[in-house]
């Protein structure tokens, strides 16, 4: 039956009129505005492009781990609200002089941190973190392209970055076991040797 | 035998369902009429969405009575903010999404102790101002006061969903996750406000 109502009412030329249309239609765009599906990932994808991003985030959690609570969630409490700021100074077209070289110690000592499993008083490690996470918003916030949704950008942004301590403090949990507070220290130690590279990069 | 070729009207409806013009409009069309534009508005709003559930999560941290006051102002209150957009008209300049995102991502995240009436106090002025945006959208060609319905059906129920949830934490590490949760929305809000104020050239 179906076949029989198939050949009668399409033929070969009326599929290929059909086709044509079809290829010969625009995108309906009732609700979603354009780039926003864009501004979400590479919002998201924003933080985890750099290294020295990376590296500096991660340490965060790590370091709050070895540190235990609060520390452990006080400090990406702070980082992220922190370097939102940053990024808003940064958006708003706020000049921070010597951004590539502070986001380049901020691996260096974030990871002589962890290296040495210091513990220094818990307000000083916040602003140790705080001061640097500026910095890192700051260079985001003027790397944002235009043309994104900034909502979805900020969302997919601060996303990204919280898992990113979320990570450092999920590989930090091996600090309960002998072994696993070697593996960090050791893990601190790569983190200040590699922000030693992004720093002589930064001033060269 | 030879198949005839669709009349020209069965060729003419196909074109005009496949080149779809573009509709600009701020809601979204369900196609199931205004209540459910409303209910897909929301959910897919963030500058709405966002500030509802952390709003929620706050009346949560706050206790039940927190919670049940909120439950209630909140989505009366976005219905007259609506309904006063839509005999008034007009428009609110202020970046208030990222102000609500700020405002109350902070309370989150610091938790904040305020009494159950500024709770109220609270979800009732984010209710009133958000409606009140919501209302050029929901206006003209817009699903209109039935759209609100949908809008105040669905805060309704995500405050009731995200403060129950909430209330039940008893864990310290829960709660503290709602409140980096808080410190995530305040951080988005912050950058928002500096995106506002680089587009609008401030």
């Amino acid at each position: 039956m179906k076949a029989t109502f198939a050949r009668r009412h399409t033929s070969p030329e009326g599929l290929l009129a059909l086709l044509v249309l079809a290829l010969a239609m625009s995108p309906a765009r009732a609700h979603v505005q354009a780039g926003e599906a864009a501004g979400f990932f590479s919002g998201f994808r924003h933080p985890v492009s750099g290294l020295d991003h990376v590296l500096a985030m991660v340490s965060v959690g790590l370091w709050g781990a070895q540190l235990g609570a609060p520390a452990v969630w006080l400090l990406p409490v702070v980082f992220p609200m922190v370097m939102a700021f940053g990024g808003f100074l940064g958006l708003a077209g706020v000049p921070l002089p010597g951004v590539e070289i502070a986001i380049a110690l901020s691996a260096v000592l974030l990871g002589l941190a962890v290296a040495k499993e210091a513990r220094p008083p818990l307000a000083v490690a916040a602003v140790l973190v705080g001061f640097f996470a500026i910095f890192h918003g700051h260079a985001h916030g003027t790397e944002l392209p235009t043309g994104q949704s900034g909502l979805l950008y900020s969302i997919g942004f601060v996303v990204a970055t919280g898992c990113l301590h979320l990570s450092g403090i999920a590989i930090g949990l091996v600090h309960r076991w002998p072994w696993g507070r070697v593996a960090l220290r050791v893990a601190g130690t790569l983190v200040a040797i590699a922000g030693f590279g992004f720093l002589w990069r930064a001033i060269r | 035998m030879r198949t005839r070729v669709p009349p020209a009207g069965t060729l003419a409806f196909f074109a005009a369902l496949l080149i779809s013009a573009r509709a600009d409009a701020h809601l979204v069309t369900t196609g199931l009429g205004p209540v459910y534009d409303g209910i897909g508005h929301l959910l897919l709003t963030p500058e709405d969405l966002v500030p509802i559930l952390a709003l929620a999560l706050y009346a949560g941290l706050r206790g039940a009575r927190a919670g049940r006051l909120a439950l209630f102002v909140l989505p009366l209150s976005w219905m007259l903010g609506g309904l006063l957009a839509l005999g008034l008209g007009g428009a609110i300049s202020a970046p208030v999404p990222a102000l609500s995102f700020i405002l109350i991502g902070l309370l989150v995240a610091i938790d904040v102790r305020l009494p159950d009436g500024a709770v109220a106090t609270l979800a009732g002025s984010l209710g009133l101002i958000h409606g009140f945006l919501n209302g050029p959208a929901l206006a003209g060609a817009g699903p209109g006061a039935l759209g609100l319905l949908g809008i105040a059906a669905v805060a309704f129920v995500l405050v009731a969903l995200a403060s129950a949830l909430v209330v039940s934490l008893k864990a310290p590490a829960a709660r503290i996750a709602v409140r980096v949760a808080g410190s995530w929305i305040a951080a988005i809000g912050l950058l928002l406000l500096g995106w506002t104020l680089r587009t609008r050239g401030v």
